[in-house]
Protein backbone atom coordinates (compact mmCIF):
# COMPACT_ATOMS: atom_id res chain seq x y z
CA UNK A 1 0.00 0.00 0.00
CA UNK A 2 1.64 3.37 -0.81
CA UNK A 3 0.34 5.23 2.50
CA UNK A 4 2.26 2.24 4.53
CA UNK A 5 5.52 2.69 2.32
CA UNK A 6 5.56 6.36 2.33
CA UNK A 7 5.02 5.78 6.59
CA UNK A 8 7.69 3.55 6.44
CA UNK A 9 9.81 5.84 4.27
CA UNK A 10 9.23 8.40 6.94
CA UNK A 11 10.07 6.65 9.68
CA UNK A 12 13.34 5.63 8.12
CA UNK A 13 14.07 8.98 7.70
CA UNK A 14 13.54 9.49 11.73
CA UNK A 15 15.92 7.61 12.57
CA UNK A 16 18.41 9.76 10.11
CA UNK A 17 21.28 11.56 11.61
CA UNK A 18 19.99 14.45 9.88
CA UNK A 19 16.51 14.49 10.76
CA UNK A 20 17.15 13.52 14.84
CA UNK A 21 19.54 17.09 14.06
CA UNK A 22 16.46 18.91 12.64
CA UNK A 23 13.88 17.86 14.99
CA UNK A 24 14.98 16.69 18.92
CA UNK A 25 11.61 14.80 19.60
CA UNK A 26 10.14 11.73 18.34
CA UNK A 27 7.01 11.40 16.66
CA UNK A 28 4.09 13.51 17.76
CA UNK A 29 1.72 10.15 18.97
CA UNK A 30 1.07 11.96 22.49
CA UNK A 31 -0.64 15.10 24.18
CA UNK A 32 3.15 15.47 25.80
CA UNK A 33 4.95 15.21 22.34
CA UNK A 34 2.12 17.18 20.24
CA UNK A 35 2.57 20.12 22.80
CA UNK A 36 6.46 19.60 22.20
CA UNK A 37 6.34 19.75 18.77
CA UNK A 38 4.50 23.32 18.72
CA UNK A 39 6.54 24.20 21.88
CA UNK A 40 9.99 23.67 20.29
CA UNK A 41 9.52 25.26 16.23
CA UNK A 42 10.13 28.91 16.15
CA UNK A 43 7.13 29.35 13.84
CA UNK A 44 4.84 27.70 15.97
CA UNK A 45 5.63 27.94 19.24
CA UNK A 46 3.52 31.54 20.19
CA UNK A 47 0.13 29.47 18.39
CA UNK A 48 -1.91 27.77 21.70
CA UNK A 49 -1.34 23.71 21.61
CA UNK A 50 -4.73 23.19 22.16
CA UNK A 51 -7.41 24.78 21.08
CA UNK A 52 -11.75 24.55 22.00
CA UNK A 53 -13.39 22.62 19.23
CA UNK A 54 -15.65 25.64 19.49
CA UNK A 55 -13.41 28.01 18.66
CA UNK A 56 -12.47 26.46 15.19
CA UNK A 57 -15.74 26.43 13.44
CA UNK A 58 -16.63 29.25 11.24
CA UNK A 59 -19.11 30.86 13.12
CA UNK A 60 -16.69 31.55 16.19
CA UNK A 61 -14.55 34.13 13.81
CA UNK A 62 -15.85 33.71 10.24
CA UNK A 63 -12.13 33.41 9.94
CA UNK A 64 -12.01 37.09 9.07
CA UNK A 65 -8.49 37.87 11.04
CA UNK A 66 -7.01 34.66 9.11
CA UNK A 67 -8.14 35.77 5.57
CA UNK A 68 -6.40 39.36 6.05
CA UNK A 69 -3.41 37.32 7.60
CA UNK A 70 -3.69 35.50 4.19
CA UNK A 71 -4.12 38.64 2.47
CA UNK A 72 -0.45 40.38 3.80
CA UNK A 73 0.97 37.28 2.78
CA UNK A 74 -0.14 37.18 -0.77
CA UNK A 75 0.39 40.96 -0.57
CA UNK A 76 4.00 40.18 0.51
CA UNK A 77 5.02 37.54 -2.17
CA UNK A 78 3.18 39.98 -4.84
CA UNK A 79 5.00 42.79 -3.99
CA UNK A 80 8.43 41.55 -3.80
CA UNK A 81 7.88 39.94 -7.29
CA UNK A 82 6.67 43.85 -8.14
CA UNK A 83 9.91 45.14 -6.91
CA UNK A 84 12.18 42.98 -9.38
CA UNK A 85 10.68 45.39 -11.90
CA UNK A 86 10.09 48.67 -10.21
CA UNK A 87 12.73 51.63 -9.91
CA UNK A 88 11.69 54.41 -7.12
CA UNK A 89 12.49 56.90 -9.42
CA UNK A 90 10.59 59.51 -11.37
CA UNK A 91 11.71 58.87 -14.99
CA UNK A 92 11.27 55.36 -14.60
CA UNK A 93 8.39 54.54 -11.93
CA UNK A 94 5.40 55.42 -14.00
CA UNK A 95 7.19 53.71 -17.45
CA UNK A 96 7.67 50.34 -14.84
CA UNK A 97 4.32 50.49 -13.97
CA UNK A 98 3.02 50.68 -17.50
CA UNK A 99 5.51 47.90 -18.48
CA UNK A 100 4.13 45.35 -15.51
CA UNK A 101 0.49 45.76 -16.83
CA UNK A 102 1.77 46.14 -20.86
CA UNK A 103 5.02 44.13 -21.34
CA UNK A 104 5.85 41.78 -18.43
CA UNK A 105 5.06 38.31 -18.35
CA UNK A 106 2.00 37.86 -15.78
CA UNK A 107 2.55 41.60 -14.72
CA UNK A 108 -1.19 42.47 -15.08
CA UNK A 109 -1.85 39.30 -12.97
CA UNK A 110 0.34 39.95 -10.37
CA UNK A 111 0.13 44.05 -10.11
CA UNK A 112 -3.32 43.23 -9.99
CA UNK A 113 -3.14 40.51 -7.53
CA UNK A 114 -1.45 43.09 -5.55
CA UNK A 115 -4.02 46.05 -5.89
CA UNK A 116 -7.22 44.13 -5.24
CA UNK A 117 -5.81 42.44 -2.86
CA UNK A 118 -4.36 45.23 -1.08
CA UNK A 119 -8.07 46.77 -1.35
CA UNK A 120 -9.49 43.55 -0.18
CA UNK A 121 -7.31 43.32 2.97
CA UNK A 122 -8.29 47.10 3.62
CA UNK A 123 -12.15 45.55 3.93
CA UNK A 124 -11.22 42.31 5.75
CA UNK A 125 -9.37 44.76 8.38
CA UNK A 126 -12.20 46.52 9.01
CA UNK A 127 -14.86 43.39 8.58
CA UNK A 128 -12.75 41.63 11.15
CA UNK A 129 -12.96 44.93 13.61
CA UNK A 130 -16.28 44.98 13.66
CA UNK A 131 -16.97 41.08 13.96
CA UNK A 132 -14.65 41.56 17.33
CA UNK A 133 -16.41 44.65 18.62
CA UNK A 134 -19.63 43.45 17.65
CA UNK A 135 -19.26 40.26 19.68
CA UNK A 136 -17.52 42.30 22.63
CA UNK A 137 -13.98 40.61 22.01
CA UNK A 138 -12.48 44.19 22.79
CA UNK A 139 -13.32 43.32 26.42
CA UNK A 140 -11.63 42.63 29.49
CA UNK A 141 -9.58 40.24 29.55
CA UNK A 142 -8.35 41.13 25.61
CA UNK A 143 -7.99 44.85 26.01
CA UNK A 144 -4.15 45.07 24.82
CA UNK A 145 -4.75 42.85 22.12
CA UNK A 146 -7.82 45.52 20.67
CA UNK A 147 -5.23 48.21 21.03
CA UNK A 148 -2.83 46.00 18.76
CA UNK A 149 -5.62 45.65 16.72
CA UNK A 150 -5.65 49.47 16.19
CA UNK A 151 -2.37 49.38 15.18
CA UNK A 152 -2.45 47.08 12.85
CA UNK A 153 -5.34 48.85 11.32
CA UNK A 154 -3.29 51.86 11.11
CA UNK A 155 -0.53 50.10 9.76
CA UNK A 156 -2.84 48.62 7.14
CA UNK A 157 -4.00 52.41 6.09
CA UNK A 158 -0.68 53.45 6.17
CA UNK A 159 0.44 50.83 3.98
CA UNK A 160 -2.12 51.43 1.60
CA UNK A 161 -1.69 55.21 1.31
CA UNK A 162 2.16 54.57 0.63
CA UNK A 163 1.50 52.46 -1.90
CA UNK A 164 -1.01 54.58 -3.73
CA UNK A 165 1.81 57.14 -4.49
CA UNK A 166 4.42 54.60 -5.95
CA UNK A 167 2.70 54.04 -9.88
CA UNK A 168 3.24 58.00 -9.98
CA UNK A 169 0.16 58.37 -12.58
CA UNK A 170 -1.89 62.45 -12.03
CA UNK A 171 -4.48 60.17 -9.37
CA UNK A 172 -1.44 58.95 -7.09
CA UNK A 173 0.26 62.62 -7.53
CA UNK A 174 -2.82 64.61 -6.61
CA UNK A 175 -3.68 61.79 -3.73
CA UNK A 176 -0.66 62.32 -1.92
CA UNK A 177 -0.44 65.93 -2.67
CA UNK A 178 -3.82 66.79 -1.14
CA UNK A 179 -3.22 63.70 1.43
CA UNK A 180 -0.22 65.14 2.71
CA UNK A 181 -1.64 69.00 3.35
CA UNK A 182 -4.27 67.09 5.50
CA UNK A 183 -1.47 65.98 7.76
CA UNK A 184 0.20 69.79 7.62
CA UNK A 185 -3.18 71.38 9.54
CA UNK A 186 -1.86 69.03 12.45
CA UNK A 187 -1.45 71.46 15.25
CA UNK A 188 2.43 72.26 15.96
CA UNK A 189 3.79 69.41 13.79
CA UNK A 190 1.86 69.15 11.13
CA UNK A 191 4.29 71.14 8.57
CA UNK A 192 7.19 69.44 9.59
CA UNK A 193 5.86 66.08 9.26
CA UNK A 194 4.93 66.94 6.06
CA UNK A 195 8.66 68.14 4.97
CA UNK A 196 9.99 64.96 6.60
CA UNK A 197 7.89 62.62 4.66
CA UNK A 198 7.82 64.00 1.30
CA UNK A 199 11.83 65.16 1.81
CA UNK A 200 10.77 68.55 0.35
CA UNK A 201 7.41 71.19 -0.09
CA UNK A 202 6.41 69.59 -2.90
CA UNK A 203 5.55 65.93 -3.91
CA UNK A 204 8.74 65.06 -6.03
CA UNK A 205 11.52 62.54 -6.36
CA UNK A 206 12.81 62.22 -2.56
CA UNK A 207 8.85 61.63 -1.90
CA UNK A 208 8.63 58.79 -4.11
CA UNK A 209 11.84 57.30 -2.51
CA UNK A 210 10.71 57.91 0.47
CA UNK A 211 6.78 56.26 0.24
CA UNK A 212 9.11 53.59 -1.27
CA UNK A 213 10.98 52.57 1.45
CA UNK A 214 8.05 53.06 4.01
CA UNK A 215 6.05 50.87 2.03
CA UNK A 216 8.47 48.05 1.53
CA UNK A 217 10.06 47.94 4.28
CA UNK A 218 9.32 49.76 7.65
CA UNK A 219 5.37 49.39 7.39
CA UNK A 220 5.73 45.63 6.72
CA UNK A 221 8.40 45.09 9.46
CA UNK A 222 5.99 46.93 11.43
CA UNK A 223 2.56 44.49 10.40
CA UNK A 224 4.71 41.48 11.11
CA UNK A 225 6.03 42.76 14.42
CA UNK A 226 2.59 43.74 15.94
CA UNK A 227 0.89 40.48 14.29
CA UNK A 228 3.30 38.31 16.09
CA UNK A 229 1.84 40.08 19.02
CA UNK A 230 -1.50 39.89 18.35
CA UNK A 231 -1.48 35.96 17.67
CA UNK A 232 0.64 35.14 20.48
CA UNK A 233 -1.53 37.54 23.09
CA UNK A 234 -5.05 35.53 21.54
CA UNK A 235 -3.71 32.34 23.99
CA UNK A 236 -2.70 34.15 27.02
CA UNK A 237 -5.56 36.46 26.77
CA UNK A 238 -7.84 32.62 27.02
CA UNK A 239 -8.35 31.56 23.61
CA UNK A 240 -11.45 33.41 21.01
CA UNK A 241 -14.04 35.23 22.30
CA UNK A 242 -16.51 32.36 21.17
CA UNK A 243 -20.65 33.61 20.98
CA UNK A 244 -22.54 34.09 24.38
CA UNK A 245 -24.58 30.66 23.60
CA UNK A 246 -21.80 28.31 22.25
CA UNK A 247 -20.03 29.76 25.15
CA UNK A 248 -23.35 28.87 27.43
CA UNK A 249 -23.02 25.22 26.34
CA UNK A 250 -19.75 24.96 26.50
CA UNK A 251 -20.06 25.58 30.92
CA UNK A 252 -23.25 23.48 31.06
CA UNK A 253 -20.94 20.84 29.77
CA UNK A 254 -17.99 21.35 31.67
CA UNK A 255 -20.25 22.49 34.87
CA UNK A 256 -20.58 18.60 36.91
CA UNK B 1 16.63 33.77 48.20
CA UNK B 2 18.79 35.55 50.54
CA UNK B 3 20.95 37.12 48.91
CA UNK B 4 24.15 37.47 51.20
CA UNK B 5 25.55 40.63 49.95
CA UNK B 6 22.66 42.93 48.89
CA UNK B 7 23.87 46.22 46.65
CA UNK B 8 22.95 48.83 49.58
CA UNK B 9 25.20 46.53 52.31
CA UNK B 10 28.68 46.88 50.70
CA UNK B 11 31.55 45.90 53.03
CA UNK B 12 32.87 48.89 55.12
CA UNK B 13 30.07 50.65 54.87
CA UNK B 14 28.88 51.85 58.79
CA UNK B 15 25.15 50.93 59.42
CA UNK B 16 22.73 53.35 60.48
CA UNK B 17 24.32 56.21 58.20
CA UNK B 18 22.45 59.63 57.50
CA UNK B 19 23.43 59.61 53.97
CA UNK B 20 24.12 55.76 52.88
CA UNK B 21 26.78 55.77 49.98
CA UNK B 22 25.75 54.91 46.89
CA UNK B 23 26.51 50.91 46.13
CA UNK B 24 29.44 50.23 43.65
CA UNK B 25 26.85 47.92 41.79
CA UNK B 26 24.40 50.64 41.83
CA UNK B 27 26.21 53.14 40.90
CA UNK B 28 27.54 51.63 37.71
CA UNK B 29 23.96 50.53 36.67
CA UNK B 30 22.67 54.50 36.80
CA UNK B 31 25.98 55.25 34.95
CA UNK B 32 25.16 53.13 32.37
CA UNK B 33 21.72 53.77 32.27
CA UNK B 34 22.18 57.32 31.77
CA UNK B 35 24.73 56.69 29.08
CA UNK B 36 22.07 54.24 27.00
CA UNK B 37 19.93 56.87 27.56
CA UNK B 38 22.13 59.76 26.20
CA UNK B 39 23.40 57.32 23.76
CA UNK B 40 19.64 56.95 22.28
CA UNK B 41 18.20 60.27 22.90
CA UNK B 42 21.14 61.75 20.76
CA UNK B 43 20.86 58.91 17.76
CA UNK B 44 17.17 59.70 17.69
CA UNK B 45 18.27 63.60 17.27
CA UNK B 46 20.69 62.65 14.75
CA UNK B 47 18.57 60.38 12.78
CA UNK B 48 15.97 62.99 12.84
CA UNK B 49 18.73 65.72 11.11
CA UNK B 50 19.33 62.88 8.81
CA UNK B 51 16.22 62.81 7.56
CA UNK B 52 15.50 66.05 7.19
CA UNK B 53 17.01 67.05 3.47
CA UNK B 54 19.55 70.01 3.34
CA UNK B 55 19.57 70.35 -0.33
CA UNK B 56 15.93 70.58 -2.60
CA UNK B 57 15.97 69.85 -6.43
CA UNK B 58 12.94 71.62 -6.62
CA UNK B 59 12.01 74.63 -9.00
CA UNK B 60 13.50 77.95 -7.47
CA UNK B 61 11.31 79.91 -5.37
CA UNK B 62 12.62 83.25 -6.45
CA UNK B 63 13.22 83.38 -10.81
CA UNK B 64 12.24 86.19 -13.17
CA UNK B 65 9.11 86.37 -15.15
CA UNK B 66 9.60 88.79 -17.97
CA UNK B 67 9.23 92.54 -18.06
CA UNK B 68 6.24 94.69 -17.14
CA UNK B 69 5.35 95.21 -20.52
CA UNK B 70 4.74 91.77 -20.88
CA UNK B 71 1.41 92.13 -18.71
CA UNK B 72 -1.37 94.09 -19.97
CA UNK B 73 -3.20 96.09 -18.03
CA UNK B 74 -6.32 94.27 -16.02
CA UNK B 75 -5.15 91.06 -16.50
CA UNK B 76 -4.41 87.99 -14.84
CA UNK B 77 -1.43 85.85 -16.42
CA UNK B 78 -1.43 82.32 -14.99
CA UNK B 79 2.52 81.08 -14.97
CA UNK B 80 2.07 76.95 -15.01
CA UNK B 81 5.77 76.04 -14.45
CA UNK B 82 6.21 78.53 -11.42
CA UNK B 83 2.32 77.93 -10.75
CA UNK B 84 1.25 81.45 -9.66
CA UNK B 85 -0.31 84.40 -10.53
CA UNK B 86 0.86 87.84 -11.74
CA UNK B 87 -1.93 90.24 -11.97
CA UNK B 88 -1.52 93.19 -13.07
CA UNK B 89 -3.89 96.29 -12.43
CA UNK B 90 -3.81 100.19 -13.13
CA UNK B 91 -2.50 100.58 -9.73
CA UNK B 92 0.43 98.22 -10.59
CA UNK B 93 1.75 94.43 -10.21
CA UNK B 94 0.60 91.92 -7.01
CA UNK B 95 1.93 88.14 -7.74
CA UNK B 96 -0.67 85.56 -6.24
CA UNK B 97 -0.14 81.77 -4.92
CA UNK B 98 -1.91 79.54 -7.80
CA UNK B 99 -1.59 76.62 -4.92
CA UNK B 100 -5.80 76.37 -3.31
CA UNK B 101 -5.25 77.07 0.12
CA UNK B 102 -7.82 74.08 0.77
CA UNK B 103 -5.83 70.97 0.26
CA UNK B 104 -3.12 72.06 -2.35
CA UNK B 105 -4.29 71.72 -5.79
CA UNK B 106 -3.90 74.25 -8.33
CA UNK B 107 -6.18 76.29 -8.90
CA UNK B 108 -7.13 78.38 -12.59
CA UNK B 109 -7.92 81.63 -14.00
CA UNK B 110 -11.38 81.07 -15.60
CA UNK B 111 -11.61 85.03 -17.58
CA UNK B 112 -15.18 84.38 -18.18
CA UNK B 113 -16.19 84.03 -14.63
CA UNK B 114 -13.78 87.01 -13.94
CA UNK B 115 -12.54 84.49 -10.94
CA UNK B 116 -10.01 82.06 -9.74
CA UNK B 117 -11.30 78.19 -9.37
CA UNK B 118 -9.46 75.45 -8.08
CA UNK B 119 -10.89 72.28 -10.05
CA UNK B 120 -10.77 69.75 -6.62
CA UNK B 121 -13.62 70.66 -4.54
CA UNK B 122 -14.51 73.82 -5.89
CA UNK B 123 -12.91 77.01 -4.07
CA UNK B 124 -13.15 80.32 -5.51
CA UNK B 125 -11.33 83.47 -5.19
CA UNK B 126 -11.01 86.62 -6.96
CA UNK B 127 -8.37 88.00 -8.20
CA UNK B 128 -7.33 90.02 -5.44
CA UNK B 129 -6.82 86.28 -4.09
CA UNK B 130 -9.62 86.69 -1.66
CA UNK B 131 -11.91 83.65 -1.25
CA UNK B 132 -15.96 83.89 -2.64
CA UNK B 133 -17.11 80.14 -2.55
CA UNK B 134 -16.21 76.95 -1.60
CA UNK B 135 -14.22 74.90 1.16
CA UNK B 136 -10.45 76.83 1.19
CA UNK B 137 -10.02 78.37 5.11
CA UNK B 138 -7.77 81.32 3.28
CA UNK B 139 -7.35 83.33 0.88
CA UNK B 140 -4.80 83.12 -1.78
CA UNK B 141 -1.33 84.26 -0.64
CA UNK B 142 0.44 87.16 -1.56
CA UNK B 143 3.59 86.91 -2.91
CA UNK B 144 6.80 89.12 -2.81
CA UNK B 145 6.91 90.93 -6.45
CA UNK B 146 9.48 93.12 -7.50
CA UNK B 147 11.55 94.87 -10.69
CA UNK B 148 15.47 93.78 -10.73
CA UNK B 149 17.82 96.14 -12.09
CA UNK B 150 17.60 94.79 -15.41
CA UNK B 151 14.13 95.80 -15.93
CA UNK B 152 12.41 92.15 -15.08
CA UNK B 153 10.18 90.98 -12.51
CA UNK B 154 11.17 88.82 -9.52
CA UNK B 155 9.14 86.64 -7.90
CA UNK B 156 9.92 85.01 -4.40
CA UNK B 157 7.56 82.30 -3.44
CA UNK B 158 8.59 81.97 0.21
CA UNK B 159 8.07 85.91 1.06
CA UNK B 160 4.43 86.70 0.83
CA UNK B 161 3.56 90.00 1.33
CA UNK B 162 0.12 91.89 2.94
CA UNK B 163 -2.40 92.16 0.33
CA UNK B 164 -2.42 96.05 0.18
CA UNK B 165 1.36 95.68 -0.92
CA UNK B 166 1.52 96.52 -4.72
CA UNK B 167 4.16 97.39 -7.28
CA UNK B 168 3.97 100.69 -9.19
CA UNK B 169 5.86 100.81 -12.50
Amino acid sequence: MATSSAEALLERLRETKVWKSIFRRGPARTNRTRSVAIFHNLFLHFLPVKVREKSLRARATYYLGSLTFFLFLILTVTGILLMFYYHPAVPQAYQDMKDLRFVVSNGLFLRNLHRIGAQAMVLFVFMHMFHVFYRGGYRAPRQFNWVIGVGLLLVTLFLSYTGYLLPWDQLAYWAITVGTNIISFMPWLGRITRFLLLGGRTVGENALLRFYVLHCVVLPLAAIFLVGIHFWRIQKDGGLKLREDDERKDSLHDGD
Amino acid sequence: MNNPMKPSDVPGKAEGTASPAMGRRDFLNEISAAALGITGLGSAVVSVNYISPNVLFEPPARFRVGIPDDYPVNSVSFLREQQIYIVRTAEGFTALSAVCTHLGCITEWRPDDNLIACPCHGSKFNRDGIKVAGPAPRPLPHLSVQLAPDGQLVVDKLNTVPANQVLRV
